[in-house]
């Protein structure tokens, strides 16, 4: 793996997520996969994490908006708060509601009091007249904002709870709503100042819109298992569209070509962000729309892959067949089950991967995996090691071989000169003892000589102490088993 | 010539001892294991003797390693091997072991010895099948790889691994996996083993029956696991600091456990404690040592626990109504321990002892606060007390041990040390026939009256100290020396009346192995030698102090004894020829001699050398700068240890001013 490379990569995709830079196809050192797409397949995560993020950035907008523009500056803030589209609650829903539901009975008070009160003064009429269309506007301002707003973020999570259902049919059905709405205000008061920022609000709803279905796309990238994954659905055969990808479709690094610059994508969304690039004309939510399934009819089949490998599990000639759900379900099985694996391991040059990513994941671990258990297996975290052991019997924890090398030195505590002559000395007290029992002239004589710079410090020891020795009769049956104590051990322990 | 005819001919002739079938020698033999000696008599009668006893003996305690071979060779069916006293055993031991001992060997003690590594217990382990005890301790530097070699030992059943603090996780999952046998499992002081490690012992030992988690980091993490070991019955968790209140989210019954130590464990309180222990429905022993947590909240609920019989609250703090709600427990103890409590008063003692009349063993230990009262009612109250301390309950008057000899005749054990007993105490408390150890150290208050009533009554006296307490002469000590024939252990430290006389008297104690003489200066050579003839168990022999001991009491140590293995000869007039003759005791293991005037460093260097088996060696610092490194060096790769001190010279104090001074710092 070059790093270079990679690290070239890497640069291009920052950029790449604001919006319209596309890597140029570099394949020169890959011959079918390039790093840099797999990069933009990330950096496209990423992109759509801004989007998202620029989203919510934009509610907080049209809060601050209502806040700064509402006079009465009350109820607002609150229901307009941005509501994150991953957690769908319906309780969140049904508050916005009954606070539309308050705001437009409030309105309809308002507007009655105002016939009742024709009646009754006529004295100053324009300046009443003033006062209550800006009581109205603002009631109502905050009811469209409010609208919008709820709107907007409930779009993508219903999206996301019934992926079967077209979005786009409910944007289109939600812009019906909405534009008669947006016109309402126009028709009623042709001066309305705050218009154009509803305007603005319906065109983020689009954005928040496509950014719901792409959403559903991107859960199906983060889990790159997915092909083994799906086990537990259970479609039942004929509800679904059975697709088969060739084996160079599959391989191909780009499905989605540019019918004007010819440049290829992995992916439709990202084509036609591309897209809109090339002018106004692509802009328009219809043209944002993902294309194939405007057409479709109501009643669509869910889609499901095959394998195109003969005799896979996953081709759908086999007997059990098990479908794969999306097309990245599809590229990452074939891949991994009917491909040579190409990527190895630059650290352990021993684990190999038919999928880049793969790669990329085990190289996040490589080298950290000191815990091995004797079965081969190693684990990143200690207690993933005892969990193993724990469950499988006649499985042991493995010792590290750098343990093993330091203590196959023994007494290597030491520092470096005492050690050695240590042991240099023990060896020799013990041959000696192998080979000869020691008698105490011996012993001493002997370590006389261990210690040879000690000769001049015994020299008067040596000459006049050994005869000192013999003055010192020994027990009469000192032989070599004398020097053991025959002690029971209970008797040594109350000693001891 | 002659000489071999005569030979011949007693070979000839029959030996008698054959008439002696092989089953009745060896039921001789299992009457000789009292004394070390008498065996090896034994063996030099004649040759089948000679080999009786070899294929008798199954235990060995060698001094050294240097002939485990030949020794081997010789007791082929040895089982057990204790290398306890050999400071240095390497892997060429252990292989020799190995390859002799093969499948006889089932037990091995390595706790005192260095120098070996993993290769050799591997051969050790790979070789003896059926070893069944290994001990490890102190092993400090043994390694993962070390008990991965142990794990190959599958009949296991006992493994000690005290601070072996290099053995982590991995090492212990290793043991676990490989010795599935596993009864006794000491992991104490092992600081590189956790919850991890602790876990998967849990998960594999299941025959797990003795379990020792001292001074472990382990956390509440592993006790789930522990708790699942059916046979567990005795488990320590003492200094576990890791463990708090959260010990035990559901309950579990945990029957078979009968003894639990979670002394010192700082973070749990009496609602941990009583959680974990009322899993424990059979508990036996209980002991919560150094705890905040003993409280009336804990005593009552321990209250049904009927199967208790010993509880130790040592160090605590416990107030009167926690001593009262202990008199109200159901069970009815053998053993308690109070020592070192804070707060034990005269009320709340005499309520408990009323309660449990049971009482065998009770600790008071520094109950400064208790008087006569509690004495009183202990003594009325249980009446087959075997063991009572009471070492500093000053506030007991000298008039309360006049019954004890009449209410508690059972007493095997007495701690009367810094009390107020006088002579007509003793005199009661020599009515006591089974007493074996009994302590008067700094009883100021007795004399030679009452020693002599003790000496009359007491014949089965193992133990005696009499520490400070200066009121004594050599009347006392001869009457106890001739009326106690089974005294082992002796202490007359700073009795300074005490001269030859006594020593002589205590020389016809045959079985003495440990004698302290401190400060006794009118203690003299001869009364030395008399006991080096007589006391030829002698093992460890304390003179310091004593000024009038010089060269001609250590010859007769050099000549006659075969066991002294402590000798502190500091402060006395021995001088280079005396420590030289001691060197040539073979079993001389530990040797203090600090502020011995007559010393040169030649001749300490001398002696140091011609030591076999020294391993401790406790020296002036002056003298590491007057001998030569290198000789340090040599001798410590022999095994020796030194501790170099640099205390000035002590003047001994007065006896009396002593014990004021004592009580001044208080």
């Amino acid at each position: 793996m070059d790093h270079e490379k990679r690290m070239h990569a890497d640069k291009w995709t920052e950029p790449s997520s604001s919006r319209d830079t596309h890597i140029p196809t570099n394949n020169q050192s890959f011959s079918n996969f390039d790093p840099a797409q797999q990069k933009w397949e990330e950096s496209s995560l990423l992109d759509y994490g801004m989007r998202i993020d620029s989203r919510n950035s934009f509610a907080c907008d049209t809060d601050n908006q209502n806040q700064t523009s509402d006079p009465l500056g009350n109820n607002t803030g609150n229901a307009t708060e941005p509501i994150n589209i991953q957690e769908w609650d319906p309780r969140t829903m049904l508050n916005n509601l009954c606070f539309l539901e308050k705001k437009i009975h409030q309105l309809q008070d308002l507007i009655h009091s105002f016939v009742g009160r024709k009646g009754q003064s006529s004295g100053r009429p324009d300046e009443l007249l003033v006062q209550q269309q800006q009581l109205v506007t603002v009631d109502l301002t905050s009811i469209i904002v409010q609208l919008i707003s709820t709107a907007g973020s409930l779009l993508p999570s219903l999206n996301h709870n019934l992926s079967s259902v077209n979005p786009i049919n409910q944007l289109g059905h939600f812009s019906s709503v909405a534009n008669p709405s947006n016109g309402a205000p126009r028709n009623i008061f042709p001066k309305n100042t705050n218009l154009n920022k509803v305007e603005d609000h319906s065109n983020l709803i689009d954005t928040t819109g496509l950014c719901g279905t792409e959403l559903s796309n991107m859960e199906d990238q983060e889990n790159k298992s997915d092909d083994d994954a799906e086990e537990g659905e259970n479609l039942p055969p004929g509800s679904y569209e059975i697709l088969q990808l060739e084996k160079e479709e599959i391989l191909a690094p780009h499905t989605h070509f540019c019918t004007i610059c010819g440049k290829g994508f992995k992916r439709d969304a990202n084509l036609r962000m591309h897209m809109r690039g090339h002018g106004d004309e692509y802009k328009t939510p219809a043209a944002l729309a993902k294309p194939s399934k405007e057409s479709t009819s109501e009643q669509i089949l869910v889609k499901r892959y095959s394998c195109p490998y003969i005799g896979c599990k996953r081709n759908r000639d086999h007997k059990k067949f098990e479908p794969l759900k999306t097309i990245l379900c599809v590229k990452n099985h074939y891949k991994r089950t009917h491909c040579d694996k190409t990527y190895t391991c630059s650290r352990c040059n021993a684990k190999k991967f038919s999928v880049l990513a793969d790669l990329k994941t085990h190289e996040k671990h490589c080298g950290r995996d000191k815990w091995l258990c004797s079965c081969g297996t190693t684990f990143s975290r200690k207690d993933k090691l005892f969990g193993h052991i724990a469950l499988f019997q006649g499985h042991t924890p493995a010792i590290p071989v750098e343990d093993s090398k330091g203590l196959s030195t023994p007494a290597n505590e030491g520092q470096g000169n005492e050690a050695t002559s240590k042991v240099e000395q023990i060896n020799f007290d013990n041959q000696l003892n192998a080979r000869t029992p020691v008698s105490f002239q011996n012993l001493v004589d002997v370590k006389g000589l261990a210690g040879e710079d000690l000769a001049n410090f015994f020299s008067p020891f040596e000459t006049n102490g050994i005869s000192g020795f013999h003055e010192f009769p020994r027990p009469p049956f000192e032989d070599s088993e004398s020097s053991f104590s025959f002690l029971l051990s209970d008797y040594t322990q109350k000693n001891g | 010539m002659q000489m071999k005819r005569q030979r011949s001919i007693l070979e000839s002739s029959v030996n008698p001892f054959d008439i002696l079938s092989e089953e009745i020698v060896f039921i001789i033999l299992d009457y000789l294991e009292g004394n070390p000696l008498d065996a090896k008599s034994f063996s030099l009668v004649c040759r089948s003797f000679y080999t009786i006893e070899s294929c008798h003996r199954k235990i060995l305690k060698p001094l050294r390693s240097e002939h485990l071979g030949k020794v081997l060779k010789r007791y082929s069916f040895v089982s057990n091997i204790d290398l306890s006293l050999c400071p240095r055993i390497t892997d060429t031991s252990l292989n020799v072991i190995s390859y002799h001992g093969k499948e006889m060997l089932s037990s091995i003690n390595l706790s005192r010895s260095m120098d070996f590594t993993h290769l050799g217990l591997s051969n050790l382990v790979m070789n003896c099948r059926n070893l069944v005890e290994i001990d490890l301790s102190n092993a400090t530097g043994l390694k993962d790889l070390a008990a991965a070699a142990i794990a190959e030992a599958k009949n296991l059943e006992r493994l000690l691994l005290v601070r072996c603090k290099s053995i982590t996780d991995i090492g212990v999952g290793c043991i676990a996996v490989g010795c599935k046998k596993l009864k006794v499992l000491s992991l104490k002081w092992c600081l590189g083993v956790g919850d991890l490690g602790v876990g998967i012992v849990a998960v594999k030992c299941k025959d797990l029956r003795c379990l020792d988690l001292s001074f472990l980091q382990i956390t509440n993490k592993c006790l789930p696991q522990i708790l699942e070991l059916e046979h567990l019955e005795d488990l320590v968790l003492e200094g576990c600091f890791g463990l708090d209140d959260e010990i035990l989210a559901e309950h579990k019954q945990f029957k078979s456990l009968e003894k639990l130590d979670v002394s010192s464990c700082q973070n749990v309180s009496h609602v941990g404690l009583f959680s974990l222990a009322s899993a424990a429905p059979c508990l036996r022993q209980l002991i919560v040592s150094y705890v905040s947590c003993v409280d009336i909240t804990l005593t009552d609920r321990l209250r049904k626990f009927s199967m208790l019989q010993s509880v130790k609250f040592d160090g605590c703090e416990v107030t009167c109504s926690v001593l009262k709600s202990i008199g109200n427990w159901c069970a009815s103890l053998r053993e308690l321990s109070l020592s070192k409590c804070v707060g034990v008063m005269d009320e709340g003692l005499s309520f408990l002892v009323n309660k449990h009349k049971d009482l065998r063993k009770l600790d008071l230990t520094c109950c400064r606060k208790i008087t006569r009262v509690s004495l009183s009612h202990i003594m009325s109250s249980c009446t087959s007390l075997t063991s009572l301390k009471m070492e500093s309950c000053t506030l007991v008057s000298a008039d309360a041990f006049v019954l004890m000899g009449q209410q508690c005749p059972y007493l095997e054990e007495l701690d009367l040390t810094d009390n107020e007993i006088d002579d007509e105490g003793l005199k009661s408390i020599s009515r006591c026939s089974h007493l074996a150890s009994l302590k008067l150290g700094i009883c100021l208050n007795i004399t030679d009256e009452g020693l002599i009533h003790v000496g009359k009554g007491c014949s089965k006296l193992r133990e005696l100290d009499l520490y400070r307490s200066a009121g004594l002469t050599d009347s006392g000590v001869l009457a106890v020396s001739r009326g106690c024939p089974e005294l082992e252990i002796v202490n007359m430290a700073y009795c300074e009346l005490i001269t030859d006389r006594s020593l002589m008297s205590l020389s016809k104690c045959s079985k003495l192995h440990t004698l302290e003489i401190r400060g006794c200066t009118l203690i003299t050579s001869s009364g030395l030698a008399a006991i080096a003839e007589g006391c030829r168990q002698l093992a460890k022999l304390d003179v310091k102090k004593c000024p009038n001991i010089d060269d001609s009491g250590m010859l007769p140590y050099a000549r006659l004894s075969q066991n002294l293995k402590q000798v502190n000869l500091s402060y006395t007039s021995v001088t280079d020829m005396g420590l030289l003759s001691l060197a040539c005791i073979s079993c001389l293991q530990s040797l203090t001699v600090l502020h011995v005037e007559g010393l040169t460093p030649t001749g300490i260097a001398a002696a140091l050398l011609a030591c076999g088996g020294l391993t401790k060696v406790k020296l002036h610092t002056s003298f590491k700068s007057l001998l030569p490194q290198r000789l340090f060096e040599h001798l410590e790769a022999r095994g020796y240890s030194f501790q170099w001190r640099d205390k000035v010279f002590e003047v001994e104090l007065d006896p009396k001013c002593w014990k004021l001074q004592f009580d001044d710092m208080e």
